[in-house]
């Protein structure tokens, strides 16, 4: 099952991941990411492939 | 087979991966006129010169990884000089590269102060050699002046101040970014400056530089005053980097020169696209305008978006992203989406701290700018991206301030 992992240390608040796939991520309170939903259905994977990219810093990865 | 990528900063790199991750397994050549690989040039002008960073400029990945991991031949140090459509040649390092796809992601050269030549102390920030002698110079103490408001000479500023350095930015504007914000929106992020002790010199031009010994000691003002310096940043715009492409046919823009591409990044020459800062795209969600962005995330969703349509044509579709920028300036953040060409803008200072304004176009938002409201902007961009009516967008707009 596919997990999303963020780090949220190296969060920068930049929102790209809630651009990509608002479903799954939210820029919060403390302007870091909250992940809605850690462990999304297959068939969400080519969004979040997306959203993991749109990084730029880097702070999102994908777990199997 | 060949995918030939030229540029290998984000925009190329992102093409690489794509091109993998896609299932590509034919030959990839990633060509880069700088010595190193692929690396992030988002941090230059904001984290590497903070006066804790590590100093250190760190590829996305090394050219180990990259030629075993991705299995790509990379020509690093080595600009193109030529390209031969009717041939399907690269010509770059004395040598000629066969393509049957070509993504041109050489992206854009910072543009030099006139008359600046063989002084030191005078830089652009682009590259990592750039990044390095301004935080040198910024460790040793430098006063500091920035030509031009743009937000890289921006970011510069920022960082001499959070440092304790005098600083001043020279603008021939009487409003910083209007091209990029607007104007009333320029007014505040002037203001932001203003409040962080830079001092901002606007409608104003630089005449010449002083230098003492070959290095910079002043910068000379239309005004007649030269302001002291031993650090001057230019951020006077930069110009795609596409002198290569001469005589090729790929269609360059008239102003600038940047490479004209339709809304899936083709330029009407067989099997070459282009991405990033070197290219002109029309975007459907916005009239057909066509944009050409110098921002991180284009040049990455731009990047993969080229590789996948020069390899599958037949399956490429139309680009309509929202455009998304950022910058740090001394405790604040702006963010924008979407795009500044309006036919109204709508300003509002919340309450609770921070700026907003949004931009009409017609019967619709287009574009959003906040400072200091990290959590809002991205709900502007699904709004742009919706095609929300303006009723919509002002409602919103007016819960969040309340």
């Amino acid at each position: 099952m596919m997990k999303i992992e963020a780090d949220r240390a190296k969060c920068d608040g930049l929102g790209m991941c809630e651009a990509m796939a608002p479903d799954f991520f939210e820029v919060g309170d403390d302007g870091t990411v909250v992940v809605l939903d850690e462990q999304p259905g297959e068939e969400h994977r080519q969004d979040l492939s997306a959203a993991v990219d749109a990084c730029p810093v880097l702070a999102l990865k994908l777990r199997d | 087979m060949a995918l030939v990528v030229v540029g290998a900063s984000l925009a190329g790199l992102r093409a690489v991966e794509a091109a993998r991750r896609d299932g590509y397994r034919g030959r990839i050549v990633l060509i880069g006129a700088e010595d190193h690989p692929p690396y992030d040039r988002l941090p230059l002008s904001k984290a590497f010169l903070d006066a804790e960073g590590s100093g250190e400029v760190e590829p996305f990945h090394g050219e180990d990884a990259l030629r075993d991991e991705f299995g790509v031949e990379l020509m690093l140090g080595a600009p193109a000089d030529g390209l031969d459509t009717a041939a399907r040649e690269v010509s770059v390092a004395g040598t000629t590269v066969p393509y049957e796809a070509l993504v041109i992601a050489t992206g854009a050269t910072a543009r030099r102060l006139p008359g600046s030549e063989g002084i030191a102390g005078v830089h652009t920030l682009r590259t990592a050699e750039d990044a390095l002698a301004v935080r040198a110079a910024l460790d040793a103490g430098a006063r500091t002046v920035v030509i031009g408001a743009g937000f890289i000479g921006s970011e510069v500023a920022a960082a001499a101040r959070k440092r304790g350095l005098p600083s001043t930015i020279v603008e021939t504007l009487d409003v910083p970014l209007v091209r990029s914000v607007g104007a009333e929106a320029g007014a505040v992020c002037a203001s932001l400056h203003r409040e962080a002790g830079t001092e901002l010199r606007l409608s104003t031009t630089v005449t010449g530089l002083e230098s003492d010994g070959g290095a910079v000691t002043g910068v000379r003002l239309s005004t007649g005053e030269v302001l002291p310096a031993e650090l001057v940043v230019a951020g006077i715009g930069v110009v795609p980097a596409t002198g290569w492409l001469a005589g090729s046919g790929v269609p360059l823009h008239e102003r600038d020169g940047g490479v004209v591409c339709d809304a899936t990044l083709a330029t009407g020459v067989p099997g070459v696209y282009a991405a990033g800062d070197v290219a002109h795209a029309a975007n459907p969600l916005f009239d057909g305008e066509s944009m050409r962005l110098e921002h991180w995330t284009n040049a990455a969703e731009q990047g993969a978006a080229a590789a996948r349509h020069a390899l599958a044509p037949e399956a490429a579709k139309a680009l309509s992203p929202v455009p998304y920028f950022w910058s740090d300036w001394y405790d604040h953040r702006i963010q924008f989406v979407g795009t500044p060409r309006a036919d109204e803008v709508v300003a509002a200072v919340p309450e609770s701290g921070g700026f907003t304004a949004l931009y009409r176009r017609g019967d619709r938002i287009v574009g959003a700018l906040t400072v200091d409201r990290p959590r809002e902007i991205m709900k502007y961009r699904r709004h742009i991206a919706g095609r929300a009516p303006w009723p919509e967008a002002l409602a919103f707009a007016a819960r969040m301030a309340a």
